[in-house]
């Protein structure tokens, strides 16, 4: 704030309590369901219920040793690092290419690469679960790992654009009458600059898939499922504080995710202060 | 390093060499409808220092980009010696270009951009080495070879752009304005290294500028550009002493402009009403037999004091200012309502004093007519 020395008068005072007391709330509102579930797999009990009697490991040790928990968390790893890898390809290109000149249509096509974003996802699912099904996709690691790329892509087109915007299109004709060729050009000056933003883009597009439960509803077999597709089944079968463990792990790598992408904001903005 | 003064005259020399790239019927729209290069004809001579000076909006930046690639002409073609460079991409043509804004690589050290043309080629390392030594030495900064870009003051990165542009031994370079984000010091330091790198390099280079001086003073030849084509082009003293149009003789140093009709006409010589009601005799550049007619004669020619006893035409007017420049002064003279400017050496005059009657003239052969309609642009 630019208020620096000068003295405030009550009628600011107050305003600024009142602001750091919604804030606060606001925080709270957000936050605690997300910390309301973490300490209910630490519980001894047997059902997903508060208050909390006792606190043990038992559950935390259940998730752990499960096969059918090992399974989901590979399979969500897997699907999250394929279809984060073809969403960050597929993303950075339609960046690159976005940015590059004024075309005809070159708005609604931004929409269009932008649009899984805002589309309900339930109405994505069954769109794709129509498109899939005469091509033999559904029940497979294919389709839903095209399904999770397509919802990621949008975040690293959003990540890499905004890298993008403070590139010099002029390093790349410099590249180019030096001898590069668009790939090698590519490949030895623009990607080295926009790293930041495909890093994250890609870390983005992971969290998406990560988290993702709908498309998979949709489209898994059993032995595709994924964390949260296993705690949506858990929880209409059974309760177990074992999806409480699961949840606190998922909590765990996003914080992780979150601070990777927070760390490479920073080296971005370093970055950028050399450039 | 061979010595500028051991070189014979410009002219000369570049008169007889021969043509490394031609333009040919070259025509640029970029929208569709507006032509911003019109049917441009061009021969760049081997070995030259070709300069395209003109205002801006004219076409140069976008001559220069279509010879390196980065924009294709709408119609026409260039030729690199006998190969055609439509179908040719900017990384395949082996032209050397210099930016305005340097367009040094940020994630790399000096070393690094210096080697990145080499690199490209597949050099060995220890040739690589070699060479961005030579080359550091040569824009003489052989110091900061470790060093990142932003670490190095604007005129010391454009000499490692000049080092990179080079250091593939390029035949050609092309610059856009490369001293136009300097402090004038430091573009007068520049101006001098690039014209000495060209003579020892014997380097073509086609150079853009709209600073008039650094064009007299580097070019062999200068190409004035307006709206998408070359007014006129030549070396830079016929340019400066006959200029071809209006529009060179008004855009390439200072002059004074003197609007009139055309009285009569006989061969080289026309006499010319001015819009005062003096009578001027001047030699007929670009004009025809009546019509409307401007007079430009350059500050140097006009003549003052006891000067202009023997003159054709004088005429009178008021001194209104002098201003000293050193080596000369510049006497302003109120006469037909306009602002005359008279160009002095300091040793010669007797400064005139503010407020006085004066008398000017010129020769006739200093004054030159020229076509109004093909002087403004
Ligand atoms: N990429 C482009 N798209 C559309 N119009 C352009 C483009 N580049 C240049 N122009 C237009 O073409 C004309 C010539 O531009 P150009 O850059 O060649 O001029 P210039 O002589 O280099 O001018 P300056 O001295 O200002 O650099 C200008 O009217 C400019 O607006
Ligand atoms: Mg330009």
């Amino acid at each position: 704030m630019s208020h620096n020395s000068m003295p405030l008068t009550t009628s600011e005072r107050l305003s600024g309590r009142l602001l750091a007391a919604v804030a606060v709330a606001t925080a709270i509102f957000l936050v605690a369901p997300i910390l309301a579930i973490v300490p209910l797999a630490f519980s001894d009990g047997e059902f997903l219920v508060y208050p909390i009697r006792g606190y043990s490991l038992k559950w935390m040790e259940a998730f752990f040793s499960s096969e059918k928990w090992a399974m989901a968390v590979k399979n969500s790893f897997f699907i999250g690092s394929l279809s984060a890898a073809l969403a960050t390809v597929l993303g950075t290109m339609a960046a690159i290419g976005l940015s590059r000149t004024d075309f005809l249509g070159k708005n609604v096509l931004t929409g269009f690469v932008l649009s899984p974003l805002v589309v309900p996802i339930v109405i994505y699912a069954v769109g794709l679960y129509f498109f899939f099904a005469p091509l033999g996709l559904t029940q497979s690691y294919t389709g839903i790992v095209l399904a999770h790329a397509a919802l990621g892509a949008p975040f690293v087109v959003v990540t890499v654009s905004a890298s993008l915007s403070g590139f010099d299109h002029n390093l790349m004709r410099a590249a180019a009458s030096l001898g590069a060729s668009p790939l090698l050009a590519f490949r030895r000056v623009m990607l080295p600059l926009v790293l930041p933003g495909v890093v994250t883009g890609a870390l983005f597009a992971f969290a998406a898939s990560f988290d993702e439960v709908v498309t998979v509803l949709f489209l898994a077999a059993p032995e595709q499922r994924t964390i949260p597709r296993e705690m949506f089944s858990g929880l209409r079968e059974s309760l177990s504080p074992i999806i409480a463990a699961a949840s606190a792990v998922m909590i765990v790598i996003a914080v992780l995710l979150l601070a990777a992408v927070e760390l490479l904001k920073r080296r971005a903005q370093r970055m950028r202060a050399t450039a | 390093m061979k010595a500028p003064k051991n070189l014979p005259t410009r002219q000369s020399d570049f008169a007889t060499a021969p043509t490394l790239v031609t333009f040919e019927k070259i025509s640029k729209t970029y929208d569709g409808h507006t032509h911003v290069v019109k049917n441009l004809d061009l021969e760049i001579r081997r070995g030259e220092f070709l300069t395209l000076l003109g205002p801006s909006g004219s076409g140069k930046t976008t001559c220069l980009m279509m010879l390196a690639g980065f924009e294709v002409p709408t119609s026409g073609e260039i030729w690199h010696g006998e190969v055609p460079l439509s179908r040719k991409p900017p990384h395949e043509r082996g032209i050397g270009m210099v930016f305005q804004n340097y367009a040094l690589f940020p994630h790399m050290s000096i070393a690094e951009n210096i080697a990145f043309p080499l690199e490209v080629r597949g050099l060995g390392r220890a040739a690589i080495a070699e060479k961005v030594k030579r080359a550091l030495d040569m824009v003489r900064l052989p110091q900061i070879a470790d060093r990142r870009p932003n670490q190095l003051s604007g005129g010391q990165q454009q000499r490692v752009a000049l080092a990179r542009a080079l250091v593939f031994e390029p035949e050609l370079v092309l610059m856009d304005e490369p001293l136009g984000a300097l402090d004038k010091q430091l573009r007068e330091h520049m101006q001098y290294e690039i014209r000495s790198l060209h003579m020892s390099l014997g380097l073509t280079v086609v150079y853009v500028t709209h600073d008039q001086t650094e064009a007299l003073t580097m070019s062999d030849r200068i190409a004035v550009f307006a709206g998408g084509r070359i007014r006129q082009l030549a070396d830079p003293r016929a340019l400066y002493e006959e200029p071809a149009d209006g529009l060179v003789a008004t855009f390439v140093g200072e002059s004074n402009r003197f609007d009139g009709t055309i009285v009569s006409r006989d061969g080289d010589t026309a006499v010319i009403a001015t819009r005062g009601g003096t009578r001027l005799e001047a030699f007929a550049v670009d004009i025809g037999a009546t019509g409307p007619a401007a007079v430009i004669v350059r500050p140097e020619n006009v003549r003052i004091g006891a000067a202009v006893d023997g003159l054709r035409d004088v005429i009178t007017g008021r001194v209104v200012d002098v201003v000293y420049h050193g080596d000369h002064l510049q006497v302003h003279i109120a006469a037909e309502g306009l602002d005359v400017v008279a160009k002095q050496p300091t040793r010669d005059a007797e400064a005139p004093t503010v407020g006085s009657e004066i008398r000017f003239g010129f020769l006739s052969r200093h004054a030159r007519a020229y076509d109004p309609a093909r002087t403004d642009h």
